[in-house]
């Protein structure tokens, strides 16, 4: 049933996709069915997880579709299906936001390519997770990463955008090989695409690290792992914002998918070795760290965002990483604890990064503008939006008592056992993670007062942030949903991580059902009651009864509060451009971190008049991506010089030609020989 | 259902002494600095004296302006209700461990920055800029701190961990000592105490957290100041559980608790003189040092955590 269910599913993304075509120039009737096929899809997608997790069930199928020699293989098992739940969750609420946000698009050119990508996009997504052999994987694999180049470059009249989209196309090509080799050298021992036969097939170790090292790659570049990560702050801000929160809210954690259905499941967990957890780890914690910092210097509000997407997949791989190391050193519960640690994140970032995003979208659509320093006060002039927007921001920096806090929680308490490792130097590493994981939560706490403060609180920096308006219905209702569960997920974990658990189950044949739930529901405990305890409902109760408490105590009824002009320390001569900005906000950090960020600073003071009079003073900085300077310039320089000298052997008179028959046909002996 | 009463009679001497501890530190650093001082019960007059004002908003003030100073001493509270005082097992540090503990001051601090932001001014925006940049700082020194403690105890539980520490006797090891005194640092950066910050002062271009209150009237101050107060007791309790535990009772008896009591008025007593002389002894340092100070506060825990499985796991 729960196979059905979600190859419906994937049927109604098609449908949509076909629906938009045969809709052109009805733009308005498109939004609504379009969008809403999609929410259909979605809705579908979620019952098909929930009865996936639920049954523990895997259940294949094989459709009469695709090579003559081999049919494509669909399977719903638990990992399949918890995916889904993320991705129907998710995309519930962005289809019903897309009705209302994709109006300002309609009667343009190409707003009939919107609907029909995003629904082809969709249908890539959910095709992975139901892939049962090599081929489909990567026929819907394709599918995700062509379709989304289209959201990249959909306002392609901006050179930026085509610019972003063929850094976008190529990173998402060179991984896509990278998988594909993945899969090849498994092929190569399975000798059958299918994912069954690869289970079964026993690697060597050098093969199986070969696969393992491509595979990392290849999820690791579309995931955006540092240093691989360049083109993610380049795509996705320039994308219409519903389909940025789909594609950081849910493309990237595909990846993370595909990174666990080939090294936990097709690899499996017998063939791990030492390293293999070991590099996760070290990926986990760069991409943590050095995403936060780098999203601390933004001031476009979306290019933020993308960055820390950047540091939630260090996360989330701090989380798996852990899982990897105890699953190798034989402890197969811890190992379930870090991969729960890993999935749970995964829905939270899924839920409020898609928010963010979709926040973003709504202040975008009442300013006209990314750049944070244009904004201010939208709090009194978009009062929802603020109120789900402050929900995300307080999910995000690991606050209690929402959801992100939950996962950084268990995440922590997997690397804190870690001292059951004996008689290696792998643990040293752990602590030096979890600090790296602390150092994250608590930049990413300052990122996000940062863009609260300045995007809604304070005064308006410009006319635009003035005018600023409420969004509309579908758009509002679509926020609210992604808030909800972030505060669901928050405080009921004991709910939720045993609906996980049939992933470790299915993985590892481990399960952490028993211990969680060992006190009710009222208490997570992961491992045992003496080693940890929280309990996200009675925090919650305690807040709400204090605090409401306190206000019912000191309010005085029938008094109405004076309101006054601000203080400031009694300067009334305050203007709006006085107000901190978003790179004075980061200044300290830019300082403290200079040597990461290696910030270039430039300062015009223009003293024409007289050499004591300053007319006007221009300052610029610009922080840093070091990877650009680091890697890929090189990188770039390298393939240009070469493609030089290879056009230059081209331009050589015949004796050179000659030369090059002659070599060749020297090695072709001395292969065949 | 006793140790529930006790556990609510030490939450309760927590948030009832905090401002008393402060008159303690107020006439203590007077009298070192050969001034007479106000009564130790001034913070008192002065809380009341601001819940007694009326309240002054600004035009452009917003509900979170409104909304902070109840979540800050909400958080703080609960901060303070998961610490043993006086009893090693009380029930309700199982609703939250020390990770939570942080997450719980980390949300008073995010929204007090955020309320700093929202007027509009200068000074709000600066101190919400300096506070969450040393917050970020001090944030992971004092969970690597706790953390050098909680591997050795294999727990993040408050009480287990309490229990562990009274168990393994006078525990001088090397990290546990790196890991006081990184936790020192961090509560110096955290309560906003010289050199970092000054708390006595208004209106210096190089104040931090007073920065973001200046906005504040009536009660709404008096929630955030009193807030500030318990927060000091706090990071002394937090201290003296888990590197000076000895004296806290391990049961309900009168006596025992007393004696409990009385050990912890005089450890607090003990600290704040050692507060009161490095306040009074040092000058504050320029801001830009202030991250130096964090980032070695947070490479001493590490250095302890390594410590602990160097020298330590493979010991015993």
């Amino acid at each position: 049933m729960a196979l059905n269910l979600a190859l419906g599913a994937l049927a109604i993304s098609l449908f949509a996709a076909a629906t938009a075509v045969l809709l052109v120039g009805k733009d308005n009737v498109a939004r609504f069915t379009v969008f809403g096929l999609l929410a259909v899809s979605a809705g579908l997608s979620i019952a098909s997880g929930m009865v996936g997790l639920l049954t523990h069930a895997s259940v294949a199928l094989s459709l009469p579709v695709g090579l003559p020699w081999l049919p494509m293989h669909t399977r719903l098992d638990a990992l399949g299906a918890f995916f889904l739940l993320t991705i129907g969750a998710l995309l519930i609420a962005v289809s019903i936001y897309s009705i209302g946000y994709v109006r300002e698009y309609t009667g343009r050119k190409g707003f009939a390519s919107l609907g029909v990508f995003m629904g082809l996009f969709v249908a890539g997504m959910q095709g992975i997770v139901l892939a049962d052999d090599a081929f489909t994987f990567m026929l819907f694999w394709e599918l995700m990463s062509v379709s989304s180049y289209f959201f990249v470059t959909f306002e392609h009249e901006h050179e930026e955008n085509r610019k972003a989209g063929y850094v976008y196309l190529i990173m998402a090509h060179v991984s896509g090989l990278l998988i594909l080799g993945g899969f090849a050298t498994l092929y190569a021992s399975a000798g059958s695409f299918e994912f069954s036969s690869m289970r079964d097939a026993t690697l060597s170790p050098f093969w199986s690290s070969v696969a393992f090292l491509l595979a990392a790659f290849g999820f690791g570049m579309k995931a955006g792992v540092v240093p691989m990560h360049v083109w993610l702050p380049e795509a996705h801000p320039v994308a219409p914002s519903n389909a940025s929160a789909l594609m950081s809210g849910i493309m990237i954690k595909v990846a993370i998918f595909g990174f666990i259905r080939v090294v936990w499941d097709l690899i499996g967990v017998d063939g791990f070795q030492w390293w293999w957890g070991t590099l996760i780890l070290l990926a986990g914690s760069s991409s943590a760290v050095t995403g936060v910092l780098l999203a601390l210097q933004q001031h476009d509000l979306k290019r933020l965002l993308a960055y820390h997407s950047v540091e939630n997949i260090g996360i989330i791989l701090i989380g798996l990483g852990l899982g990897m190391i105890f699953a190798y050193y034989g402890h197969p519960l811890l190992a379930a604890l870090g991969l729960i640690a890993g999935l749970y994140h995964t829905i939270n970032h899924a839920l409020f990064k898609g928010l963010l995003f979709m926040g973003a979208g709504a202040v975008l659509h009442a300013t006209g503008t990314r750049n944070m320093e244009e904004m201010g006060g939208l709090i009194h002039r978009m009062p929802m939006t603020a109120v789900v927007f402050l929900v995300a921001c307080v999910s995000i920096s690991a606050l209690p008592p929402f959801n992100g806090f939950v996962s950084e929680w268990l995440t922590f308490q997997a690397a804190l056992l870690a001292p059951q490792l004996e008689g290696s130097l792998i643990p040293m590493l752990i602590p030096f993670s979890a600090a790296m994981l602390a150092l994250a939560g608590a930049l990413a706490a300052t990122c996000f007062v940062k863009v609260y403060g300045i995007v809604f609180l304070g005064q308006p920096r410009s006319p635009s942030a003035a005018d600023a308006h409420e969004i509309d219905g579908w758009m509002k209702f679509g926020m609210a949903i992604p808030a909800v569960l972030c505060l669901l997920l928050g405080i009921l974990p004991t709910l939720f991580i045993p609906l996980i658990d049939a992933v470790p189950q299915l993985l590892i044949h481990a399960s952490l059902s028993s211990s969680v739930h060992a006190h009710g529901w009222l208490w997570l405990t992961p491992v045992s009651e003496a080693r940890a305890s929280y309990s996200a409902p009675i925090a919650l109760f305690g807040m709400l009864v204090l605090g409401g408490l306190i206000y019912w105590l000191l309010h005085p009824r029938g008094q109405v509060v004076r309101r006054v002009h601000f203080w400031s320390c009694g300067n009334p001569h305050v203007n709006t451009r006085m107000q901190y900005t978003a790179t004075s906000f980061a200044q300290p950090l830019r300082r403290i971190f200079s040597g990461i960020y290696q910030p270039v600073e430039h300062i015009e003071i223009d003293r024409s008049d007289h050499k004591l009079l300053t007319r006007s003073i221009h300052y610029e900085v610009h922080a840093q991506d070091m990877s650009w300077r680091f890697i890929y310039r090189p990188l770039l320089a390298l393939s240009e010089r070469v493609s030089v000298w290879v056009a230059k052997q081209h331009q050589r008179g015949v004796h050179a030609y000659l030369a090059y028959m002659f070599v060749t046909i020297l090695v072709l002996l001395a292969f065949l020989l | 259902m006793m140790i529930f009463l006790v556990n609510l009679a030490q939450i309760l001497l927590m948030i009832l002494a905090a401002p008393m501890a402060v008159g303690i530190v107020k006439k203590m650093k007077a009298r070192l600095q050969n001034r007479q001082g106000a009564g130790i019960s001034q913070p008192y007059r002065d809380l009341s004296k601001l819940f007694g004002k009326e309240l002054l908003l600004a035009e452009n003030a917003s509900w979170i302006f409104r909304a902070a100073p109840y979540i800050v001493f909400t958080s703080t509270v609960l901060a303070a209700s998961v610490v043993p005082v006086i009893v090693v097992d009380s029930p309700f540090s199982w609703t939250a461990d020390v990770i939570a503990l942080a997450g719980f001051l980390a949300i008073g601090t995010f929204f007090t920055a955020l309320a700093g932001m929202d007027v509009g001014t200068a000074f709000g925006g600066m101190g919400a800029s300096r506070e969450m940049t040393f917050a970020a700082l001090a944030e992971p020194a004092l969970l690597m701190s706790i953390f050098v403690l909680s591997v050795s105890a294999q727990s993040t539980n408050l009480s287990v961990m309490i229990h562990h520490i009274l168990e393994a006797g006078l525990l001088l090891k090397p990290s546990i000592a790196f890991a006081l005194i990184a936790m020192l640092m961090v509560s110096i950066v955290e309560n906003g105490r010289i050199p970092v910050d000054n708390p006595g002062t208004h209106l210096e271009v190089t104040m931090i957290h007073e920065a973001m209150l200046l906005e504040y009237s009536g009660r709404h101050l008096a929630l955030i100041e009193w807030a500030t107060q318990i927060k000091l007791v706090l990071f002394a309790t937090l201290i003296f559980d888990l590197f000076f535990p000895w004296g806290i009772s391990g049961t309900v008896a009168v006596s025992a608790l007393l004696i409990a009591l009385g050990l912890w008025v005089f450890k607090l007593i003990v600290f704040f003189v050692l507060l009161v002389i490095m306040e009074t002894g040092l000058a504050k340092m320029r801001l830009f040092e202030v991250p130096q100070f964090l980032s070695t506060a947070f490479f001493l825990a590490l250095l302890g955590m390594f410590m602990h499985y160097i020298l330590e796991v493979g010991a015993q």
